[in-house]
């Protein structure tokens, strides 16, 4: 069963209904027992890093997410601020995140780029990612995917192995991370029409234990 | 590469859609569910559904409707109309919507621009500003459907709001919506250049021509429209459309 933790922060229906669409039963989970017996846990998650991070300490996901992801290896998957988290800090934030992929998670700043006035931020709307590895994840498409982004934070990978794809606005950012179990989408997969659905589709057929 | 978004605003009285013209004259045009499935199979960037029923009627939002419509949008979605408090924000997130708007209470309560953009992240948040042309030139600012004008000077209130925590702007010309005699280009320039969070263009599009136009002069970062979604010809038939992306690709990027 996937789980979908829902620690009061999101739009956790979309994830659930797309993922219906498809076939695949989901679950959303406000109490960390719940996740005991998950195949694959969505980590979604909107607005502020410390307030999310706070959240999810006090509502007891905290210890059971470093247990299951890094001790059972469960596969689980960051959407947006959900992937921000795994990574060691934010400037959004004076707490840590989880830190279970080494890096750093920073605002978009546009100051030395020459036509800065064309990127405003929140970087918003409809964005391509260009696959650099796990190509299987972009399979099955007749034109270029798109996604929808909506975020003023973006991470910074300390080890460049673990990105996956980059979007360009201003710059190339880290748009899918992938740490052995740990895979993350700064883009909201579920609000991304049939390139979202898909992205789900080659997401949980090719990854194991599903 | 990044794209502007095209979006559809739909207008809600009740739980039917309706649209008119200047922010007047409203008509039925038909069923929201509907709709929304078909620009489902479209595949559009985003919608934007605004009730102007409740404001009128002081009532709040109507939530069991609100989640109706987001139970069957499988796009970004952002619903306004009514919103007055935190609470009801977080209870419109919780129903499914990524993103509420939010004009008249931008004005009376500032702090909750602040508050709900603390909470919910400012990608949540879009302050929309209905706007007139002033005869000797300038803007002149609305609130409550248009009927209510405000001393504040245009680019002064977008900038408290950007400040505030607003994430988005949509700004609309009340002159030239449900016209379809173009943008105010001008408006949009102006306002592009001077706020430093997205700004989507609502008011006058008629077709592709005004968002190649839009696209081509100003910082829009959305370009959105009514008429043009809903109506065909002349005669104002009602017909639910959305231009294809490869058309789309090849006017606004050159791209083949």
């Amino acid at each position: 069963m996937i789980k979908i933790i829902d620690f009061g922060v999101g739009n956790l229906n979309s994830i659930k209904k797309i993922l219906n669409k498809i076939n695949l039963q989901s679950e959303i989970c406000s109490s960390p027992e719940k996740l005991e017996d998950s195949k694959v846990i969505i980590l979604p998650g909107v607005g502020n890093f410390e307030n999310a991070i706070k959240k999810i300490k006090s509502s007891g996901f905290y210890e059971i997410l470093n247990h299951l992801v890094i001790k059972e290896k469960k596969t689980i998957l960051g959407i947006c601020l959900g992937m921000q988290l795994f990574f060691e800090e934010s400037e959004e934030s004076t707490k840590p995140g989880f830190s279970w992929i080494n890096g750093s998670v920073k605002k978009f700043e546009f100051e030395n780029i020459s036509n800065k006035i064309n990127f405003k931020t929140p970087h918003m709307g409809w964005n391509t990612a260009k696959v650099l590895k796990k190509d299987f994840l972009f399979k099955n498409l007749d034109e270029k995917p798109r996604f929808y982004f909506a975020h003023s934070y973006h991470v910074v990978c300390k080890d460049k192995k673990h990105i996956v794809a980059n979007t360009q606005y201003g710059y190339d950012f880290c748009s899918i991370v992938n740490k052995e179990n740990i895979w993350g989408v700064q883009f909201h997969p579920e609000k991304s029409h049939k390139f979202g659905i898909n992205f789900f589709k080659n997401f949980f057929s090719n990854i194991k234990n599903v | 590469m990044f794209k502007t978004r095209i979006l559809p605003v739909l207008l809600l009285d009740g739980e039917n859609l309706v649209k008119g013209e200047q922010f007047k004259k409203h008509k039925y045009i038909g069923d929201p569910i509907n709709t929304i499935n078909i620009f489902n199979e479209k595949n559009v960037d985003e919608l934007i559904f605004l009730d102007i029923s409740v404001t009128k009627n002081k009532l709040p939002p109507n939530y069991k409707f609100i989640k109706e419509i987001a139970d069957e949008a499988f796009m970004p979605f952002c619903y306004g109309g009514g919103i007055t408090s935190v609470n009801q924000i977080e209870k419109i997130f919780k129903i499914g919507v990524e993103k509420v708007l939010i004009n008249t209470a931008a004005y009376y309560t500032p702090n909750l621009i602040k508050d709900a953009s603390h909470i919910a992240g400012s990608q949540s948040i879009v302050v929309s500003v209905d706007v007139k042309k002033k005869i000797l030139g300038g803007y002149d600012v609305y609130i409550k459907n248009g009927t209510v004008k405000i001393k504040e000077n245009l680019i002064d209130y977008l900038r408290k709001l950007q400040d505030l925590g607003a994430g988005e702007i949509v700004i609309t010309s009340i002159d030239r919506e449900g016209t379809g005699i173009g943008y105010d280009i001008e408006l949009l320039q102006l306002v592009s250049d001077k706020v430093n969070i997205p700004v989507i263009a609502l008011g006058g599009a008629k077709n592709l021509n005004d968002f190649y136009e839009a696209k081509k002069t100003t910082n829009v970062s959305g370009l959105a429209a009514g008429n043009m979604f809903v109506f065909y010809g002349k005669h104002k038939a009602v017909l639910i459309s959305y231009p294809e992306y490869s058309e789309l690709n090849k006017l606004l990027y050159n791209l083949k």
